[in-house]
């Protein structure tokens, strides 16, 4: 699916920007002492300040700075040396301050970017607008009362980056790409788990649509989106919405819509409208925050190998293709899976059994590549086994369905189970017989001019070795012996 | 620039400050005052000079990250109107 979208009076094309609040991962708030734990019994995590009693004032919490610097670095961004924090005033039961800090005309972070790999091997660059340090809000829990919210402020005060892209995504497919390259990115930093499921990573999403080339048409802001398949679900109904009401001549109304994720599609939040004035203002409690270069220069320093230069390394060293480097890299421990398994062997086999063999049999059994049965120094050991000849490629994916199973190492596999493969060639030889003489009509056949038949001789011969014997020598004997 | 009874009346809204439509003129007329004493100091050139955060001429305070805090939810809900199982408990707020 590309990003246009074909209507009755002609084509349109999405347009989209994402507003990704990522948690950062820290063991206390933003702004309190109190722990970021998930998962606790409600309201155990809150302190006074969390909860907004009068008179508390909040304190910042150094490594949640020291995070969103390291993010921005990651994001090869402009980093800030001043920033300041604003209060965004809103009403809503979970919000016990009445507003959020937040920061709003000064962030920390500035402009940068993430690069793109697209499915077809094509990269495409998203701008980065700036990344901002807020409070997140507390949860509100509507199914446990018919007539009731309930509160819990576990979350309130735990420390989010806000990341804001420029609205250059073109497609649901690109906005995918995006949050999972972004997610990686994070990862790898060890700025925020990603953690979807948890509400680690939530996006809002704007989209607008127009004609290709024409100027920005108004948009809307889905918001609170939880899933990257929700995100691009949300973005193909509504830019499908937009483009209906356009073509029918209406004009489209900027709003705030949330996504209906058992529907599939978004609707209006009407109660979302006026809060739109959020009546921005320095937060009187909090003193501009500052460092220096020398501090960022530190933290630059301690960054690890990011995802776009291992995929570089792993290309310009190792000679995997940008399609193969980019699968491997996007998650940090298939990455160090592959590195180990790959030392010092030939990478691109490594690279497709751990692509092709081993992600389906993970994915078979509902297993990530942290619980593989099987170990990167088992699968690098079957690598070697077929490379110096002890056994056949095919033989090896019975191997491999063996240590998906027990997690043994291969070449006990092997002894135990006697697969290791036949390259005596006399032995073969006299099986290659065996075939030829119990087979005379085929032998006649093929004399006469049937060459299909040799795949024929080939099975047989295998299927004698229980297929063991070394292929090519096989083929070569078969040749030899059928010509003759 | 003076505010109208129907800016008032927005602001009062979006602050939850409940005003009698008898209060909004004088309200306004108020506030338009403070906002002219604002455009007077507006007045005065303050090219070439950094804009001031705070009286106060030390650098923001930070912390350690480190769990010093939370484990009293007697305290935090203690002054609730209505609690249950641990949580704050308000009227419905769902769409």
């Amino acid at each position: 699916m590309s990003g246009t979208i074909q209507g009755a009076t002609g084509t349109w094309e999405m347009v989209i920007g994402l507003e990704v609040h990522a948690q950062i991962t820290s063991n206390s708030k933003l702004f309190s002492g109190a722990s970021t734990a998930f998962g606790a019994e409600p309201n155990t995590q809150v302190g006074l300040v969390d909860a907004a009693m009068p008179g508390m004032l909040p304190v910042i919490n150094k490594v949640c700075v020291e995070q969103a610097v390291r993010t921005g670095l990651g994001l090869k961004a402009q980093i800030n040396l001043r920033s300041v924090f604003d209060r965004k005033n809103y009403f809503y039961p979970d919000l016990p301050q009445g507003y959020q800090i937040s920061q709003f005309l000064q962030p920390v972070v500035g402009a940068g970017t993430v690069v793109l790999d697209m499915d077809d091997g094509r990269t495409r660059e998203i701008g980065i607008t700036r990344l901002h340090l807020e409070q997140d809000a507390g949860k509100s829990v509507h199914d446990l009362s018919p007539d009731r919210t309930y509160v819990d402020l576990n979350r309130s005060g735990i420390a989010l980056m806000e990341i804001v892209s420029e609205p250059d995504l073109r497609s649901s497919e690109e906005a995918g790409a995006y949050l999972r390259k972004l997610r990686s990115i994070l990862r790898y930093l060890g700025t925020c788990d990603g953690n979807m499921e948890q509400g680690s990573m939530r996006a809002d999403v704007n989209v607008s649509v127009r004609r290709p080339g024409a100027d920005y048409g108004t948009r809307c802001e889905i918001k609170n989106v939880n899933s990257v398949r929700f995100v691009q679900q949300a973005i193909e109904y509504e830019a499908q919405r937009q483009v209906d009401i356009l073509e029918e001549g209406g004009v489209i109304a900027q709003q705030t819509r949330l996504f209906d994720s058992r529907k599939g599609e978004t609707r209006s939040m009407r109660s979302k409208e006026e809060a739109h004035d959020y009546r921005y203002f320095p937060d009187p409690d909090l003193l501009p925050l500052e460092f220096t270069q020398a501090w960022v220069d530190e933290i630059a320093s301690s960054l690890p190998e990011l995802p776009d230069d291992r995929k570089a390394r792993f290309v310009g060293e190792l000679g995997l293709s940008p399609y193969d480097a980019g699968v491997l890299v996007a998650e940090k421990e298939v990455a160090e899976f592959f590195e180990e398994a790959a030392r010092d062997r030939d990478a691109k086999a490594v690279a497709n059994w751990i692509m092709g063999d081993l992600f389906g049999a993970l994915n078979k059994s509902g297993l990530d590549i942290a619980r593989s049965p099987i170990s990167a120094a088992h699968l690098g050991a079957l690598v070697d086994l077929i490379a110096d000849d002890t056994i056949s490629g095919r033989i090896a994916k019975d191997v491999f369905d063996e240590m998906m199973k027990t997690g043994r190492p291969p070449a006990e596999i092997v002894d135990q189970r006697g697969l290791r493969q036949v390259t005596d060639s006399g032995a073969i030889e006299a099986i290659v017989d065996a075939v030829m003489e119990s087979n005379p009509d085929k032998v006649a056949e093929y004399r006469g001019g049937k060459d299909r038949l040799f795949g024929f001789f080939v099975g047989q011969v295998m299927k004698q070795s229980q297929g063991k014997a070394n292929p090519k020598i096989v083929n070569d004997l078969l040749q030899q012996k059928l010509s003759g | 620039m003076s505010l109208d009874k129907a800016t008032v009346a927005r602001i009062a809204r979006l602050a939850r400050i409940s005003l009698p439509d008898e209060d909004l003129a004088p309200m306004a007329d108020e506030l338009s005052g403070i906002l002219k004493w604002i455009e007077q100091l507006n007045e005065v050139d303050t090219a070439g000079v950094e804009p001031m955060t705070s009286v106060v001429g030390h650098p923001l305070h930070h912390r350690d990250d480190v769990v010093t805090d939370g484990g009293c939810r007697e305290d935090i809900l203690g002054n609730a109107t209505e609690t249950a199982d641990g949580y704050f408990v308000v009227p419905k707020v769902i769409e």
